[in-house]
């Protein structure tokens, strides 16, 4: 038998989702074969990690949502700059950077404790959009204008970003000369479930928070913004040709620009959740990389807004339920082997595999 | 052995290839003999590299059969087509520019020896080319050739792998005058030495002058085949080609001219090297005119196209667009004054390839309501076109990539020439790579659309079709405009004259 590649003309959306739901599964099972080889139950495994993230009733869903926020933020500011062909792989330094600024509004730069929670978070949230916007917008600056490769800047930037946190946690914030700085005051806390606990005591316990519903907003807007704004219009033409956007008028750089700071921004925002929604303060590795993961999210969702929300759902599933079994790094294990099918799977959308009949000669 | 005189070298029977809808090779036949050069004519989209492509190996067909030598073959890829001492020049040269000429050569070999000694290597790569007879340095950078020079480095590499069958797609499409007749200088000899070469071509003169036999392509199949293409007429083959008699005659009618839409004064603009490209320009382009560019390549035409357009600054100068000063205006300001822009480059720049034709089409319109994006009413619109110029597509949903280039280029005329915002129309090398219906559609649609009142510039190699379209004929030459004439007062040759800087006009700027 003879195997024959043929180039796609056209895939549908349909075969490309379904390619994407076959990929899961076939790293479920490749994985699972990797856990056997490692003599650890496969189904065991995998029973826990689910139950632990999705089936084990409210508590499960509820901490699979808390770490769902931060990839989802982070994809869709990835999936917006690969839209345009800008490889912004720097989401976790722009997350960083969100993060102390909000941090800087909630703990040092305002009386926060005395002024309304409202006014507080939203003052948080615009922090930590122009934060990461800026982080970001350095390297769309030098992208644009020095044509500067912004996969090394973005990645470089992350590691800037990190110590520059250390700085601010271990010293100049540093609460006693631990890696932390003092609990932000209630009023920059974002209301979790748990938080109405006492009329509803099903809730307690549960730490859900309020950003959830801030991701599902930014990614509604992110589609509205892609799929049916000239802006979104403007960016995909740019994305497939450079040349043909400077032709229709696009001011390259500028645009170039515009992008990463948006990018930048939803990974800043990303960082202020985290802070304002779970730690409550900023501390040493309060991320366990959400923006370098958030890059396979965006993959995984084939740069589909909504499909970066399943990404980071499933995503999510994985970090939570996979620190319910032994050994520890299966969780890592499976995102690999996700990645790597989902990239093998797009090899199969973009040709066609046939069986060549093994014709005689005449 | 002995009977290989009576046997065809190739032959290709009942060949279908078929890309998604579009059907694009129906039940092909084709010989080849050995020691001939046969053409493969067609229109753009005639199937004609689609049936090329298969028998190099490239595409897989879906029906029939291919034999080489009288052997039944069935190619998994290019190499399994080379083996079997088949192979394929193709029209976009596939060289690394960064390498040398013997190093690319050498990357098409069979086997990669484990170690390779350059100076013996890049020997032997100049021995061959000098046994076949191309002219070719083997040390020399790909980057640093012409485009003649690169094609003869293709031949080359095709050649030492000992390709007996040589497809040739469209090779003139890229070379200057002077530069094809060298190739068929270098074809004839190779057919002496006894390959069979395929010249897949829409070119009704040169395959006259060089085939040995024409096998003519429509739709897909093969509708005629001719054996002494010397004693048949360029419109005998044009006739089968497009299937009925085409008028090569265009309605011209005698401008009714309007108000200045373009103008220029004492413009200068840089290349992209930082030379001076344009000098000291002036030129004025009513409504109702087709003014043409005659000139050499590089002699800043594309770089006063540009500044026009908004797309490189100009230096000093002033641009006038439809009454307004559009020296410091953007490239999204000047096309809301109504200027459009036909590009040279229709693949990238003139469309964007993954987007669909509807999309393609749309990248005029789509800011006509505000900020959001409404595509739907479009689809009308997208559909008429399609329908006015007979567009070969699937669908308004197909990407651009995907058409062919003549309907590429059908798609950009549609959207830039449309008659109630096109008020200043730049196009440059409209018709370059189509066939001759393609063409004379293209040129009645620019001559329509200065019918409708709008001012053309038009630059383009062809000078035939330059002095056919233009009200005017400004002649460049170094950034310069050299002489001016009317239509029907200058020839070819006097022309020709003016553009290589010869016979300077004593009062610069204006004809007789």
């Amino acid at each position: 038998m003879r195997l024959e590649l043929r180039p796609r003309l056209y895939v549908s959306p349909a075969r490309s989702a379904l390619s994407t739901a076959a990929s899961v599964v076939v790293a479920l099972v490749l994985g699972g074969l990797l856990l056997w080889a490692a003599g650890v139950d496969p189904l065991a495994a995998y029973r826990a990690i689910f139950d632990a993230s999705l089936l084990g009733g409210a508590y499960a869903l509820s901490d699979t949502t808390v770490k769902t926020i931060p990839l989802l933020l982070c994809g869709l500011g990835c999936a917006l700059a690969f839209r345009a062909r800008l490889w912004n792989v720097g989401a976790e330094g722009q997350l960083l950077l969100g993060a102390w600024a909000a941090t800087g509004v909630a703990s040092f730069w305002l009386p926060a404790a005395s002024l309304p929670s409202p006014l507080v978070l939203l003052l948080m949230g615009i922090a930590a959009v122009v934060a990461g916007a800026l982080w970001a917008g350095i390297a769309g600056a030098l992208r644009a204008h020095l044509e500067v490769n912004e996969i090394i800047s973005t990645l470089m930037l992350v590691y800037v970003a990190q110590k520059l946190i250390n700085y601010f946690v271990f010293g100049a914030w540093s609460e006693g000369g631990f890696p932390l700085t003092p609990l932000f005051p209630e009023s920059a806390h974002l209301p979790r479930l748990a938080d109405w606990a006492e009329r509803f005591p099903s809730l307690s316990g549960l730490t859900a928070h309020l950003g959830i519903v801030v991701g599902l907003l930014a990614c509604g807007l992110v589609w509205l913004l892609l799929k049916r704004s000239v802006w979104g219009f403007e960016l995909r033409v740019l994305g497939d040709s450079p040349p043909a956007a400077r032709y229709i008028g696009l001011s390259v750089p500028r645009r170039m620009l515009a992008t990463m700071l948006i990018s930048g921004g939803l990974a800043g925002l990303a960082g202020m959740l985290e802070v304002a929604g779970v730690v409550h303060r900023l501390q040493d590795r309060f991320s366990p990389g959400y923006g370098f993961v958030a890059i396979a999210v965006a993959w995984l969702g084939r740069l589909n807004p909504w499909g970066v929300l399943l990404g980071a759902f499933l995503f999510a599933a994985l970090l939570v339920g996979a620190k319910e079994v032994q050994p520890g790094g299966i969780s890592m294990m499976l995102q690999g082997v996700v990645m790597l099918t989902v990239v093998a799977g797009d090899f199969l959308l973009r040709y066609e595999v046939r069986r060549l009949e093994e014709r005689t000669g005449a | 052995m002995s009977g290989e005189a009576d046997t065809p070298k190739v032959r290709l029977r009942g060949l279908s290839k078929r890309f998604g809808e579009l059907l694009a090779v129906d039940a092909a036949d084709l010989e080849l003999r050995g020691r001939e050069i046969h053409a493969l004519l067609g229109e753009n989209g005639a199937g004609k590299s689609t049936l090329m492509s298969m028998l190099a190996g490239l595409y897989r067909p879906d029906g029939g059969t291919i034999e080489v030598d009288g052997r039944r073959c069935s190619f998994q890829s290019p190499r399994d087509a080379m083996a079997a001492s088949v192979g394929m020049v193709h029209q976009h040269f596939m060289l690394v520019p960064t390498l040398t000429v013997w190093e690319n050569v050498l990357l098409g070999a069979e086997r990669l020896p484990w170690v390779v000694r350059p100076g013996q290597a890049a020997l032997e790569v100049q021995r061959a080319a000098d046994d076949l007879g191309l002219r070719v340095d083997a040390r020399a950078l790909v980057s640093d050739l012409g485009v003649g020079e690169q094609q003869r480095v293709e031949i080359l590499r095709v050649l030492m792998r000992g390709a007996r069958v040589m497809i040739l797609d469209e090779p003139t499409a890229v070379l200057s005058p002077g530069e094809s007749e060298a190739l068929f200088v270098t074809l004839r000899a190779l057919c002496e030495q006894g390959c069979a070469l395929v010249l897949i071509s829409h070119k009704l003169e040169e395959v006259r002058r060089l085939a040995h036999r024409v096998t003519v392509m429509r739709r897909g199949r093969v509708v005629g085949s001719f054996d002494a293409p010397r004693a048949v007429t360029a419109e005998d083959l044009a006739a089968a080609m497009v299937g009925r008699e085409v008028s090569l005659e265009l309605q011209r009618e005698v401008p009714a001219l309007g108000d200045v839409r373009l103008g220029l004064s004492r413009l200068q603009v840089r290349s992209d090297r930082g030379l001076a490209a344009v000098n000291d320009l002036s030129l004025e382009v009513r409504g109702g005119e087709l003014v043409g560019l005659a000139g050499v390549a590089g002699n800043g035409q594309v770089e006063l196209m540009e500044a026009v357009a908004g797309l490189r600054r100009a230096e000093a100068g002033e641009v006038l667009l439809c009454g307004a000063a559009a020296t410091r205006l953007s490239a999204r300001q000047r096309i809301a004054l109504g200027l459009r822009y036909v590009p040279e480059d229709r693949t990238h720049t003139g469309t964007a390839p993954s987007l669909s034709v509807l999309e393609n089409l749309a990248l005029r319109r789509y800011r006509d309501r505000g900020r959001w994006l409404r595509l739907a009413p479009l689809e009308a619109h997208c559909r008429r076109q399609i329908e006015r110029l007979n567009i070969a597509t699937s669908g308004p949903d197909q990407a651009a990539r995907l058409l062919s280039g003549g309907n590429l280029q059908k798609l950009v005329l549609a959207r830039e020439l449309e008659p109630e915002r096109a008020r200043v129309i730049l196009a440059l090398h409209p018709t370059r790579g189509l066939d001759a219906r393609a063409t004379a559609q293209v040129r009645q649609l620019l001559l329509d659309a200065r019918g409708d009142g709008a001012a053309i510039l038009l630059w383009s190699e062809d000078l035939d079709e330059v002095l056919a379209l233009s009200d005017r004929v400004a002649v460049m030459h170094a950034g310069r405009i050299v002489r001016v004439v009317r239509h029907g007062e200058a020839d070819l040759a006097t022309i020709g004259r003016w553009m290589t800087g010869g016979d300077p006009a004593p009062e610069a700027g204006h004809a007789t």
